[in-house]
């Protein structure tokens, strides 16, 4: 019996079809919504904006549509900063994360093999625990008379209280702590499997270290360096939590903008239309994160 | 293979570790503070648990948050098995490049947008904003983890154990639920912990779709955490850390010995 008839029989279709089902209605439709509503006039009435869908007049309802939001966030250049700030804050985040996990996973993957599952337990651990305490754990830290001044003026480092909470740095901080165990595993997974030999014959010929690390350690971490990146990157963009915690108001988000948009001045489209922005901002992304990820589980032995 | 550590390597295992855990544990010592200034050590004291245990507002946000990880989680667990399976058992299905796309991109996807678009489909559907409201947009979002975890299993698991038994005359779903499942069973289990805790733990989805009556407790951590740190909630943080290594280390032994017993049983 082939295996494909096995399935068959076993659920006649209703396997993938429940899932798919799903999917399809609670992040397909709700998409769909949103792109309609972004291009949709803001209404008085509550929910605050005009009916979605109404089928009895389908021209009406194409011929209501329109970009005027999508006008607005051009015409306000709070929109562009915010998105410029967005994307800028992110890759920095994700150049220090990769600077910071890289020699973490590196010395992960160099110990000696009955410890390194502990190893990646230990950096798993602390994402099981919660994002906002986490977060929250830094303020105590930061603050001008927090853990960290008190630390360095006992040590006779700074005299004067460093004020870093609600500053850019606070979140760059923020954000690199969150996200590290998602930088650190895939570099890990591919350093994993690195063949040392390659190292010593490079050794043997001649090449300096700092040249060996170039030429090879890097080519072979590849794949980790561009999965943990875009794992960091994508969602660091639209990071709310982080900015509008560790950041001053003065660190413009998109993420940020959208939510004041939609709790602060209840204008659900503007808020749709700054979430297909940040859509926008990130379907290149997302798309090949995607691929990347769906060719390393199918090539798994 | 001859690898030995350098000082680098340790020092950077020692620095990076020390930052991964430094500010959780000053966390948890902190909520032993007897002062009510947070960062400021005024000796040993409990009272912030007592406190924290006679918060009403609290204590039902932590209720309601633990019904909507149950419900939500399980059926993640459901729904992200069977798209597992899907994704590796049944080749190449109509649609099956969206299928892939629609279990990816939750994932990554900014939490900003997967609450919006989710609230404004609960809007047009006319479904009150509340309990239930959450506990479908976690779902949603945890079902795409199930996938991922349990699909890296299915990928690995030696299929000729399923072949042989339909071989020796077992019909298809008492081949899946006797070698099958049992041998997807751990990674079922993490699927259902890793939904469990992501839904504990979010505060944007739950923002937008919480309505009247329906409060979590990360949404109440949050608004408190706007007006100032509170050693209530250095208590609240304390327990649930304390939960999650209690889970995550009695989960490692237990699948440990799993393992073990498998092993043995091979021999």
């Amino acid at each position: 019996m082939t295996e494909r008839s096995f399935m068959r029989r076993l659920t006649s279709g209703l396997v993938p079809a429940v899932p798919y089902l799903w999917l399809g209605v609670f992040f397909l439709v709700p998409f769909l919504i949103v792109l309609k509503i972004s291009l949709s006039d803001p209404a008085v009435a509550q929910p605050p904006y005009r009916p979605v869908f109404d089928w009895s007049d389908v021209a009406g309802f194409f011929g209501a549509l329109d970009l005027e939001n999508f006008e607005m966030l051009t015409q306000d250049d709070l929109y562009l900063r915010a998105t410029i700030s967005s994307v800028r804050i992110a890759a920095v985040s994700t150049l220090l994360l990769l600077l910071v996990g890289f020699p973490i996973a590196y010395g992960m993957a160099r110990a000696p093999e009955r410890y390194r599952s502990l190893l990646v337990a230990l950096v798993i651990l602390p994402f099981w625990t919660s994002f906002l305490i986490r977060i929250y754990a830094w303020i105590a830290i930061l603050k001008p008379e927090g853990l960290l001044t008190q630390a360095l003026m006992a040590l006779g480092l700074i005299s004067e209280p460093l004020d870093i909470l609600n500053t850019e740095a606070a979140v760059y901080i923020g954000i690199v702590y969150a996200y590290l165990p998602f930088m650190v595993l895939p570099l890990y997974a591919t350093l994993e499997k690195m063949d040392d030999t390659l190292l010593e014959a490079a050794l043997d010929l001649g090449s300096t270290p700092w040249r060996s690390f170039w030429t090879i350690t890097v080519p072979l971490a590849m794949p980790g360096i561009v999965a943990g990146s875009l794992l960091c990157f994508i969602p660091a963009v639209g990071e709310f939590v982080i900015p509008d915690l560790l950041g001053g108001s003065e660190t413009l988000m998109i993420g940020r903008q959208l939510w004041s948009e939609f709790f602060s001045n209840r204008d659900w489209p503007l808020a749709s239309a700054v979430a297909i922005l940040l859509l926008i901002i990130l379907v290149v992304p997302i798309v090949i994160y995607r691929d990347v990820e769906a060719r390393r589980v199918e090539a798994r032995p | 293979m001859n690898r030995r550590l350098s000082l680098f390597n340790v020092t950077s295992l020692v620095i990076g570790f020390a930052f991964l855990y430094l500010p959780i544990l000053l966390l948890v010592i902190y909520s032993f503070n007897a002062s009510r200034l947070v960062t400021v050590w005024g000796g040993f004291s409990t009272q912030w648990y007592g406190a924290l245990f006679r918060n009403q507002a609290l204590m039902e946000a932590a209720w309601v948050t633990l019904r909507i990880a149950l419900l939500s989680a399980t059926f993640a667990t459901i729904l992200g098995t069977l798209a597992a399976l899907a994704l590796t058992r049944y080749g190449r299905f109509p649609g099956r490049t969206l299928f892939t796309g629609m279990v990816y991109a939750p994932m990554v996807m900014p939490e900003v947008i997967t609450g919006l678009s989710l609230l404004l489909f609960f809007v047009a559907i006319d479904l009150d904003r509340g309990f239930w409201t959450i506990t479908l947009a976690h779902t949603t979002l945890t079902m795409c983890f199930v996938t991922v975890v349990v699909q890296s299993r299915l990928m690995t698991f030696d299929r000729s154990l399923e072949e042989a038994a339909m071989d020796l005359g077992a019909p298809p779903m008492r081949t899946f639920f006797t070698v099958t499942l049992p041998l997807i069973a751990p990674s079922i289990v993490a699927g259902f912990l890793l939904a469990f805790t992501l839904s504990m733990d979010d505060l944007v989805i739950a923002s937008f779709n919480a309505g009247p009556g329906a409060t979590t407790l990360p949404i109440k951590i949050y608004s408190q955490v706007r007006l100032g740190l509170s050693p209530e909630v250095n208590a609240a943080s304390a327990i649930l850390i304390g939960i999650v290594t209690l889970g995550v280390i009695s989960a490692t032994l237990i699948s440990k010995r799993s393992v073990l017993r498998s092993r043995r049983n091979a021999h």
